[in-house]
């Protein structure tokens, strides 16, 4: 399951550089979204997978999954939720503000030589 | 601190005073003030005669940072008192002369004293540290004092320019020298001077001796304005007259001459040293007094001179290196050269400060100091001639000012290295006086030039400013106390063999003085007839003939191409470097940011595949492994369908949904994993985020209209499937090479007996790793002030159009 997960993983993160080195900015923003499923993918398991219980107590169990990943993905979906929301609103002011989702043509303006 | 810290402070403390005396009495030139200072330091230095007269030494030191070992250590002994002299007494004659030379009302004379007091104290301090990083400090504030001075009149292009140029080369200098300084007390563990030449002959065999060797003399070299190093010199002439006699003459230039003295008996032992020092000073004084006949300009002629003249003892030092290698002879007759250097570097002080200090007076009572414009001033300025006459006759090496005895001195060193056996010099040897005697040719035509294109000739009063007269007596001065000292000192030179020359040479080789001896200086006008008497008269013969038909010869000098000067090579390679910069950023800073995204990606590629491959870290260990279901696999299914639509969708609108199916995907993951809390906090947030997308998006209209499927591209292609590969690799190795177990069975244990929960990851994040939370908590709370801030502040907008929403 780990390698097959690893894999998945790995295509998820092929994709989102695909995404990400495109032009447009949504893309790029979607990119990013697939990037962090990867990653939180990665996480949970690199701390291995299904061995035991869900880590709740109450389940009485012999031997429970690792907790310490879940807690980790569960910082990192919020802050990343946190990033892109910001990012979101911030593309689409730049929409708003430039009429192009574009990067190319977001480029600053040429330092006057 | 000391009193002789003091002194060397002291200059500091005067140029905080200065903006005071020029602001609060205008009415008085504030040069008068500064004018104590130095008159003040010449006569306590005085004071340390008696001492290094039989070799004694004077230390003084204080801590400055301890725990790096580097003390401020003041050394006084007889070069660096000698140098101590040269830096106040000439130091005084010329803010003498710069009161006079300098208007009250239209100069800025406290950006002047400032500066010039700033040097003076920056070179009091080179002369006489004991501690190299000392030295270093106050060698670089001579360069940056050496810029501001060369930029006084800095509303002038050429002035930047000179000012730009001297920064560059002696920064560049200083720099490298600093590096030698640095392997210098790697090899010896010390910065004091002193004690690495108590260990010289240990770190002579060192493997970084060579590099320390090269890397001072690249920082004496420049500074001192040596071959090719010397195109600053001329180009900082554009710094007022005083600052040219005093920095560019008798002073900085020497700084360079100083430490190769000072360092000499570290480093004098080494051929490398006596070849590079003595070939690049002979060639230097060669270059300098050949390039210096075809100056027009009279300072362009005796910043060459300068340049030739500092070659000159340069050589001189160099020869004197062989010294240390003849020990055994009683006589040795290489110590000669040592004295003749040190003879010579007081010599150059006075006759070429005397001789810059004409200069500015031609220039200040004519307007100009081009020589094609000057002539027959001799009837109008008489005592101004008769000083130009002893300073350049003395120049010129003729009888009986000073410039004779050492330029005899000098031919004797050369001559002595033909008959030298060591360092392969039997062929090579012949060329130290053959270039040495042309050399003395040139010099004596360029010296003639100064004073007969000057004084004598046909009077040119069309081509001049103003009507020609004598300087004022305050401006006189000065000039004529060094010309006294030029005929004083041929006269009578004697006065200083044992209460200065001895002393400085006895520093330069120590090793060969005896304790409780002194080395024998005995300079005598008339020695016999000698070769270096005959060299001398073959110099004023050939010379006087060469001056005669300068006019037929000076054409040569117009056979050399024009542009193949290292001024050009100077000029073009600092052009090179600004365009090659330039061009390269160009090139690499596109703007677009997919270009930086490809960089990043392609290193991380790189540098991971490499790892991963050369340590050997693939791995592939199947014991360990979860089995697969068939709900695993169907989601995997899905989340595959998912990232294809998403790459392949035409519409936008698809790809966020299928980018929301993918994020459902993944709880749907979490819930197989058994991470409840995850699944929950997954499905809200995808749902938001979703909601989001298409409320930014789908509600542009313009965006929605010309939607087209995304472009295909192969190195996007290759490169999103390296990174991909990279990291499943890097997924697969590292889950096959588990090093040690989780700390998991701790929480496991401990949730409820020590936090009392039974939801593991929930006490976790607020219990155990509660501080992530927080800050987890904080970057919600920036992102959402963030976002209200982009949305309702909008500060740029100009003419109040109408928002959008």
């Amino acid at each position: 399951m780990e390698i097959l997960m690893s894999i998945i993983i790995g295509a998820l993160f092929a994709s989102s550089i695909y995404l990400m080195l495109s032009k447009s900015l949504l893309r790029i923003i979607i990119g990013t979204g697939l990037l962090s499923h990867g990653a939180h993918l990665l996480i949970i398991t690199m701390g291995g997978l299904k061995r035991g219980a869900a880590p709740l107590l109450g389940e009485k169990a012999a031997s429970y999954v690792d907790p310490l990943p879940q807690a980790l993905i569960l910082t990192a979906i919020v802050i990343s939720f946190g990033v892109t929301a910001l990012f979101l609103v911030l593309a689409y002011r730049a929409y708003q503000e430039l009429g192009t989702d574009n990067m190319d043509e977001m480029r600053g303006n040429e330092a006057n030589d | 601190m000391s009193l002789l810290h003091l002194a060397i402070f002291s200059p500091f403390l005067m140029a905080i005073l200065v903006p005071f005396f020029y602001k609060g009495l205008r009415s008085i030139h504030t040069g008068w003030f500064v004018l104590i200072l130095p008159i003040l330091l010449f006569t306590y230095f005085i004071g340390f005669l008696p001492v290094t007269r039989n070799n004694g030494t004077v230390e003084k030191s204080f801590d400055w940072i301890p725990s790096l070992g580097i003390r401020f250590t003041a050394y006084v002994d007889g070069l660096g008192l000698l140098f101590a002299l040269l830096i106040t007494g000439i130091g005084s004659l010329v803010v003498l002369y710069s009161i006079f030379y300098l208007s009250k009302e239209k100069e800025r004379l406290h950006n002047f004293y400032v500066y010039l007091l700033l040097f003076m104290g920056a070179m009091l301090g080179v002369v006489l540290s004991d501690n190299l990083i000392t030295l270093y400090m106050f060698w670089e504030l001579t360069s940056i004092s050496s810029f501001l001075l060369i930029a006084y009149w800095y509303d002038r292009e050429r002035s930047r320019y000179g000012a730009l140029k001297s920064m560059l080369l002696t920064v560049f200098g200083g720099l490298s020298m600093l590096g030698g300084i640095l392997l210098l007390s790697i090899m010896g563990d010390t910065f004091s001077i002193r004690e690495l030449i108590s260990q010289a002959s240990e770190l002579n065999g060192h493997p970084l001796f060579l590099f320390a060797l090269i890397l001072i003399l690249l920082g004496a070299f420049t500074k001192s304005a040596q071959f090719p190093f010397y195109i600053w010199l001329p180009d900082a002439m554009e710094a007022p007259t005083p600052v040219s006699a005093y920095l560019h003459s008798a002073t900085m230039v020497k700084a360079g001459i100083y430490l190769v003295a000072r360092l000499s008996p570290i480093f004098a032992f080494s051929s490398y040293w006596f070849w590079i020092v003595g070939a690049v000073g002979i060639f230097t004084m060669f270059w300098g007094s050949f390039n210096a006949v075809k100056q027009t300009d009279l300072k362009g002629i005796l910043a060459f001179s300068t340049v030739s003249q500092l070659g000159l003892i340069m050589s001189l030092l160099g020869a004197g290196a062989a010294a240390l290698h003849f020990d055994a002879l009683n006589d040795n007759i290489y110590i000669a050269a040592v004295i003749a250097a040190v003879f010579h570097l007081i010599n150059h002080a006075t006759f070429k400060g005397s001789l810059f200090m004409v200069v500015g007076i031609v220039d200040h009572e004519t307007g100009t100091r081009d020589i094609r414009k000057l002539g027959g001033l001799l009837s109008f300025m008489p005592i101004t001639f008769s000083i130009a006459v002893i300073g350049a006759f003395s120049m010129a090496g003729l009888p009986p000012f000073n410039g004779f005895l050492s330029k005899e001195m000098f031919f004797t060193g050369m001559i002595q290295l033909v008959d030298l056996n060591i360092f392969n010099l039997q062929t090579w040897g012949m060329l130290f006086p053959i270039l040495a005697w042309i050399g003395s040719i040139f010099t004596f035509i360029y010296s003639m030039m100064f004073v007969f294109k000057t004084f004598s000739g046909k009077y040119q009063p069309e081509k001049l400013d103003k009507k020609p007269h004598e300087a004022p007596v305050g401006m006189l001065i000065s000039p004529i106390i060094l010309a006294v000292l030029v005929v004083l000192f041929g006269l009578f030179p004697n006065l200083l063999s044992y209460s200065l020359i001895q002393p400085a040479a006895a520093a330069i080789v120590p090793s060969l003085v005896e304790p409780g001896e002194l080395l024998s200086v005995h300079i005598v006008h008339w020695h016999g007839v000698t070769t270096e008497l005959l060299m001398t008269i073959g110099v004023i013969a050939v010379g006087i003939l060469m001056y005669l038909t300068l006019s037929k010869w000076i054409k040569l000098y117009t056979l050399f191409p024009g542009k193949v000067t290292l001024n050009t090579l100077y000029d073009t390679s600092l052009y090179a470097a600004e365009r090659g910069s330039y061009t390269f950023t160009k090139a690499y800073m596109n703007g677009f940011i997919r270009t930086y995204l490809v960089y990043i990606f392609v290193f991380f590629i790189g540098i991971l595949g490499f790892t991963m491959w050369t340590e050997g870290a693939l791995k592939i260990d199947k014991s360990n492994l979860a089995p697969i279901g068939v709900y695993e696999i169907v989601l995997v299914i899905i989340i595959l369908a998912g990232i294809f639509t998403i790459l392949f969708a035409k519409s936008r609108l698809t790809s966020i949904i299928a980018l929301g199916a993918v994020g459902y995907t993944v709880s749907l993951f979490f819930v197989i994993f058994r991470a409840p809390d995850l699944a929950l906090t997954q499905l809200v947030i995808e749902t938001v985020s979703v909601a989001l997308f298409l409320l930014c998006f789908y509600h542009l209209p313009k965006l929605n209209r010309h939607e087209e499927r995304m472009g295909f591209k192969l190195g996007n292609l290759i490169i999103s499937l390296g990174v991909g590969t990279v990291i499943a690799l890097m997924a697969i190795s590292s889950h096959s090479n588990k090093m040690f177990e989780s700390i998991a069975s701790y929480y496991v244990a401990n949730t409820y007996k020590e936090a009392a929960g039974k939801n593991m990851v929930n006490v976790i994040l607020v219990d155990f790793r509660g501080f992530d939370t927080l800050f987890e908590i904080s970057v919600l709370a920036i992102a959402g002030l963030g976002i209200f801030g982009l949305i309702k502040l909008r500060l740029a907008k100009k003419g109040g159009e109408a928002d959008e929403n």
